[in-house]
């Protein structure tokens, strides 16, 4: 028996919450007394894979040939399925994205695995298997236990943080066998981003609000989101107003989001943008007005004008990188 | 082309969410229920579609697992434009439930597509696309931001890690759609209002199934420390560095 995480592979590249979600498991695993297995789909070097070791897994099933490239939700699956019946696992772990939760409920059906997502702990118990998790979009937490013989979780970035806990790790190569492949799904067509930072993987977040005033001056933002390698990201009327692109929306109807920084800029602070980054770490409120609710939310607030602040802000951020190399 | 839209309510989104019977049921006594924002703009976008004749898309039919007290969302998704709506009559319990309903209710259905919000605001678990294309065996597409047609075949974008990616199905599929798809929803006028009264609203009996997993209580999400109210840059980029140490 063992517990098995779902390892994504972002074009050859882990991503740290992969390490997380490693160290996660291996929490699990101590006190059940199991082995940590992950399973990674696609072109990956071992080199790169390694890091995983550092955290607690001793095994890891590679899924390497080309042909498994492209994602198709429903091989991928299939061969998640294959490779939990290769290592008995009771527990198989996705990432709390929106690749994990492409596959994961999938999987939940084929392995009539009770689904957990939005895990904010590790399990209360294991006789029955209980654990919390998010609901209401943050204004609550659920206990929910699961009675199925294999259950699949998927627990949020950052709730459990990054521990190190050094194995040897053997990566042994897994030829699933699967019919026809991609049969049902053509790529007809590919734009890869400019940017190559998805809001959703992001450490640090920088959105901005209606306080912008305009489209050009989130320009500022970006400066601001370059120095500190993060993403950049918008509440709802500035998407709506098309300042921004849809998919920057952060709140309780466009990305929910768990950074660890989320800069709060020229936003009030509704509840319902509040709801979309109540997973933060840590959040930064900067606004002209000292009653704005945001400030009711925030760890670190500051009052003033966002045209002034940022770029010291920025020259500062720089300052401090460069000096802390 | 038909395309079938599964649909959820929630409670609004402004709503103060409590619990009663020890915390272990949702209060729902002065919940105000909505469409699931998600679901309302999958909605919107199937209805844009079904106006556009250069689509080959003219039917639009919703679907809700739920009981009565949800048939005043399904006439709201009548007024903003759909042709006909079906209730399964069952209160949802887990995510496999709810797909399972919609599933022995899709099973075979002729459709080009069928769509579904990435989650929903209440359980947030954006598990019933997919289980519901798992349980029919379809593609599922999931972060779709648009849909075009080449000639009559559907051309669906998605979101991955480094970009965007355009595909087609061989078959109906599953899209699992969030903001963008589009972009604000489609608030119903007076003639929609109207002439949803007449539409068809079917009610159908549910299936037995069990859920997986079960709620068993509720708690509030910690109350944060209070705001730490700062006066310079220079104090924020020291709080954050040394004090909150994430820089």
């Amino acid at each position: 028996m063992s517990i098995l995480v779902y390892i994504r592979n972002v074009g050859g590249q882990l991503k740290k919450q992969s390490l997380e979600l490693t160290a996660y498991a291996k929490a699990m695993a101590d006190t059940l007394n199991l082995e940590v297995t992950g399973l990674v789909i696609g072109t990956i070097a071992d080199d790169e894979l390694k890091k995983l070791g550092n955290y607690g897994m001793s095994r890891l099933l590679k899924a390497d040939d080309e042909k498994y490239n492209q994602r198709v939700n429903r091989v991928y699956t299939r061969i998640v399925e294959q490779a939990v019946n290769e290592v008995d696992a009771k527990y198989i772990l996705f990432p709390d994205n929106a690749q994990g939760k492409a596959i994961a409920p999938r999987l939940s059906v084929r392995l009539k695995a009770g689904f957990i997502p939005q895990v904010l702990d590790l399990p209360s118990s294991y006789e029955p298997f209980t654990v919390k998790k998010r609901a209401f979009t943050g204004k609550a937490i659920a206990t929910v236990t699961a009675h199925t013989e294999r259950v699949i979780l998927t627990p949020m970035l950052n709730s459990f943080g990054l521990r190190e806990n050094a194995r040897d790790l053997e990566i042994q190569s897994f030829e699933p066998h699967i019919e026809e492949p991609n049969s049902r799904l053509e790529l007809v067509g590919k734009q890869l981003s400019e940017e190559g930072l998805q809001l959703a993987d992001a450490d640090i977040v920088v959105s901005g609000g209606r306080g912008m005033r305009s489209s050009e001056n989130f320009a500022l933002l970006e400066e601001l989101a370059a120095t500190l390698g993060a993403a950049t990201a918008c509440s709802r009327p500035v998407a709506d107003d098309g300042w921004r692109p849809a998919d920057e929306h952060v709140g309780q109807t466009g990305k929910i989001i768990a950074p660890n920084i989320y800069f709060a800029i020229g936003i009030s602070g509704a509840i319902q943008h509040v709801a979309g980054v109540s997973g933060a770490k840590c959040i930064v409120g900067i606004n002209s007005d000292p009653e704005a609710p945001i400030f009711e939310v925030a760890d670190y607030g500051m009052v003033g004008d966002a045209f002034q602040i940022i770029p010291e802000l920025n020259a500062l951020f720089k300052k401090h990188i460069h000096e802390n190399k | 082309m038909k395309v079938l839209v599964c649909m959820s309510y929630i409670p609004d989104t402004t709503t103060k969410i409590r619990f009663r019977e020890d915390n272990t049921q949702l209060d729902d006594t002065t919940i105000q229920w909505v469409i699931n924002p998600w679901d309302e703009l999958a909605l919107t976008r199937a209805v844009e579609l079904k106006e556009d004749a250069g689509t080959p898309v003219d039917e639009v039919e919703i679907v809700m697992v739920g009981g009565v007290r949800c048939e005043p969302i399904l006439r709201k998704g009548l007024a903003i434009g759909a042709d006909k709506a079906t209730r399964i009559d069952v209160e949802p319990l887990d995510a496999f439930q709810t797909a399972t309903q919609l599933a022995a209710y899709l099973q075979g259905k002729d459709c080009g597509f069928i769509v579904c919000g990435i989650e929903s605001g209440d359980y947030n678990e954006a598990a019933v696309g997919g289980m519901l294309a798992e349980l029919l065996d379809y593609a599922s597409v999931s972060s779709v931001s648009s849909v075009q047609f080449d000639g009559v075949t559907p051309i669906y974008q998605r979101d991955v890690a480094n970009g965007k990616e355009q595909v087609k199905v061989d078959g109906p599929a599953v899209l699992i759609v969030q903001k963008g798809f589009a972009r604000v929803p489609k608030i119903p006028n007076m003639r929609g209002i109207m002439t949803a009264r007449s539409k068809p609203l079917d009610v159908i009996p549910a299936i037995e199934v069990d859920p997986l997993v079960e709620f068993v209580m509720y708690t509030a999400p910690p109350s944060k420390g209070g705001v730490k109210m700062l006066n310079t840059p220079e104090e924020l980029v020291r709080s954050l560095s040394d004090e909150a140490k994430l820089i």
